[in-house]
């Protein structure tokens, strides 16, 4: 656990990927609930411009970001020259994710690492062991 | 369109000693305002952290004590501050006071272009140049070290998430895509199978794409030679066209403003010759 675990919001301004009520509840939960964080109006935008922004956003440890897939962010920062630390990063889904549940973890003290690293692939369901009720 | 002669104005919601933090409703309100116009904006208040100071022009709003602006500046003079109390301001004013701030400041401005771009997985990708060979708009290049990037980001055609289906190995994201795993979702073992038949667009297509597509174009022009109707003429094309972004995922508008054949050729052949530059190195 680390007191100094920033909060990064995207409010994916350009794109209507993120459902509206999903970004809208989590804004409006971080407005109220009294904490300090950066909000961005699209990191696509930003990487696509290499802004130096996102260095100050990945300078000074550990955060939380509340985006899309982690393998999207993930890779979005690393191609603006400012990669993410793979243990001092935690990605919250607001396109698949409840809002409450992206609340809860932002707030959470505890950092969740979550980034993903190496070539990971999904088994397809046949693959998968049979489980017995 | 990078960043390199211009800064983006970063926006500071003061809320700390000496000044009164907003109302919360008042808070979402301008945060809302602010973002949706392309800004960045931080929340400082007395609880928690938030990303360092950097070269950014920074426009700190707040409601301060007694409407008295903290005296701050830039010991070098790199970093324009500017200090706003916005007490009894609305969301709407807020953001005509930070819009007039970043004209002055020759700050970027947002939203001219839908951030629509390839982003390489890097754990996955193989440095195989299929989407350098396939791209015919220059998006993908190589580094010094011959390992394949994403070089002109704004050439790529929006919303078309062809040179996705090439890669063999799923490494190519649009994370503003739709679906998975295009649009960052993880890759399933079915998504690989579907993308190793997809490899090559050209056997989905049961041949070259662009020699398809020249195929095409070829047929449509003598059809349009002969035909005098434009209308009818228009409709023709479409048809063949709709017909290949049923299959392979271009949208309508990419295939629509595709260069002639021998462009598309040309264009092709140069690609290919650089992606063999870069394998052979
Ligand atoms: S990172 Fe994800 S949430 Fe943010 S702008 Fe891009 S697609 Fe939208
Ligand atoms: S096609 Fe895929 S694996 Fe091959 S170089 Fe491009 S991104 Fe990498």
């Amino acid at each position: 656990m680390t007191m100094a675990t920033r909060i990064l919001y995207c409010n994916c301004t350009y794109a209507q990927v993120v459902p509206k009520e999903v970004k809208e509840a989590v804004l409006k939960s971080l407005c109220e609930s009294g904490v300090a964080f950066d909000a961005v109006a699209d990191l696509c935008e930003m990487s696509a411009r290499q802004d130096p922004a996102l260095k100050r956003l990945t300078d000074g440890g550990a955060i939380k970001i509340a985006a899309c897939y982690p393998r999207a962010v993930k890779w979005l920062f690393s191609a603006a020259g400012a990669p993410l630390p793979i243990e001092g990063t935690e990605i919250l889904n607001m396109r698949i994710q409840k809002s409450e549940e992206v609340v809860t973890s932002l707030l959470d003290p505890n950092l969740k690492p979550n980034l993903p690293s190496g070539k990971a692939t999904q088994p397809t369901p046949a693959e998968l062991p049979v489980t017995t009720a | 369109m990078s960043l390199k002669d211009q800064t983006a104005v970063r926006i500071v919601l003061y809320e700390g000693s000496g000044s009164q933090p907003l109302e919360p409703a008042d808070r979402f309100a301008a945060m809302t305002a602010l973002l949706e116009k392309g800004f960045s904006v931080t929340r400082a208040g007395r609880e928690g952290q938030v990303a360092p100071a950097d070269r950014s022009s920074l426009f700190v709003l707040g409601r301060f004590d007694e409407g008295k602006l903290p005296q701050v500046e830039d010991a070098a003079g790199q970093v324009h501050i500017r200090f706003q109390d916005i007490a009894g301001l609305d969301a709407t004013r807020v953001t005509e006071m930070v819009e007039a701030f970043r004209a002055e400041t020759n700050s970027v401005k947002h939203g001219e272009w839908k951030p629509w771009f390839p982003v390489i997985d890097y754990d996955r990708c193989t440095n195989c140049m299929q989407c350098l060979s396939f791209c015919l708009f220059g998006v993908y290049g190589v580094d010094q070290g011959q390992k394949i990037q994403v070089q002109n980001n704004d050439n790529c055609k929006t919303n078309c998430p062809a040179c996705s289906r090439v890669c063999p190995e799923a490494a190519i994201m649009f994370p503003k895509y739709r679906a998975g795993p295009i649009n960052g979702d993880v890759v399933s073992d079915t998504d690989l199978q579907r993308e190793k038949m997809k490899v090559d667009i050209s056997a989905l297509l049961g041949g070259d794409i662009y020699q398809m597509l020249r195929d095409r174009s070829e047929k449509a022009k003598s059809r349009f030679s002969k035909e005098r109707d434009s209308d009818k003429a228009l409709k023709e094309r479409q048809k063949c066209l709709v017909k290949l972004a049923q299959m392979g995922d271009i949208p309508m508008e990419v295939l629509m403003s595709l260069p002639a054949p021998e462009e598309i050729q040309r264009r092709a052949q140069e690609a290919a010759a650089k992606a063999q530059a870069a394998l052979a190195k």
